[in-house]
């Protein structure tokens, strides 16, 4: 096989972990959301862990990301 | 393909000649050291003219210096408790210093400081040799028992391994993090762009067909706003996370 074509194969691959980020932010938002419309008051105090499981979460899907774009752009 | 979407973080020298050489090898003044100027003239000057006349009632400038100043004040009491408002200082200048890189990279034709792996590594070890530093002089030799949670000997011959591996990813984790949204945030624009330059090229219908991606431009720019911010906030608080630990150990929940 090509390299060209590998290193296609292989970014393409790598992006799979993106699918896990969009599980796991939809879980982050879906959990606080059932979380919040039980008990509303207790919903503006978890804002912080919200922001941060969401930022959290979306990082580990990211490094995917970044190895997809260092195996295309190096 | 019309341009390449990663150009825009390339580090080009401003000054064709290196300003001064360390050790033989020269250094550059690049478009990267000139924009972590900016950031810092920008914002340190920003902060002091604004509460510098000291007005009771608030103008908006001076609003906006103590909000966020309240609002660093807040995060660093809430994560690490009293003790850890002593290094206000040092998380307040970490959090203003990527939330104006992040901003002021959101400035179409300008370049983002913090989609640099370089920076962002640079201050995400700063982070993690001060928690250290923090740890050994308030516990001693007592700071190793970080590594040992409370669990049965047998489980901790597997949990004192991980426990090492996590605090030593932490610098990777903490840049990776900032650098990765960055960089990602920024090349997804320049796609779009791209094919809003590529459609509107071929002229005719796709001239009205180029006008969805570019409404979704300005959508992923606001959420590229957002992601400015929320980085900037995750980085402090996870500093202050990181210093909490280094403060308390395992005793506080």
């Amino acid at each position: 096989m090509e390299v060209a074509a590998a290193k296609m194969i292989g970014a393409g691959i790598a992006c799979i972990a993106l699918v896990g980020a969009g599980i796991g932010i939809g879980n982050v938002f879906g959990s606080y959301l059932s979380g919040a419309l039980r008990n509303p008051g207790a919903a503006a105090s978890q804002t912080t862990n919200l922001l941060l499981g969401f930022a959290l979460c979306e990082a580990t899907g990211l490094f995917g990301l970044v190895i997809a774009l260092i195996i295309l752009f190096t | 393909m019309a341009m390449n979407p990663m150009e825009q973080f390339a580090i080009k020298p401003l000054i064709s000649e290196p300003v001064l050489h360390i050790a033989g090898h020269p250094i550059y003044f690049t478009n990267q050291a000139l924009l972590m100027i900016i950031v810092a003239i920008a914002s340190s000057l920003f902060l002091t003219l604004a509460v510098k006349p000291g007005r009771l009632v608030p103008t908006r400038g001076q609003s906006m210096a103590e909000l966020s100043y309240e609002f660093v004040a807040n995060m660093i009491h809430s994560a690490t408790g009293e003790d850890g408002l002593k290094f206000f200082p040092f998380v307040f200048t970490l959090f203003i210093f990527v939330l104006c890189s992040n901003f002021f990279g959101m400035v179409p034709g300008s370049f983002t400081v913090t989609s640099q792996i370089a920076v962002t590594l640079a201050l995400a070890c700063l982070v993690v040799g001060l928690v250290i530093v923090v740890g050994f002089m308030k516990h001693g030799i007592g700071f190793l028992k970080l590594f040992v949670p409370h669990a049965p000997w047998y489980l901790l011959i597997l949990l004192i391994p991980i426990e090492v591996i996590s605090f030593l990813t932490r610098p990777i984790s903490l840049s990776v993090r900032l650098f990765a949204n960055m960089l990602a945030g920024h090349t997804m624009l320049a796609v779009f762009a791209g094919f809003v330059v590529s459609l509107g090229a071929a002229g005719g219908i796709y001239m009205g067909v180029a006008l969805a991606p570019l409404l979704l431009i300005v959508a992923i720019m606001l959420l590229e706003l957002l992601v400015a911010f929320l980085q900037a906030y995750v980085f402090a608080i996870l500093t202050c996370i990181y210093l909490n630990e280094a403060l308390h150990l395992h005793d506080h929940h």
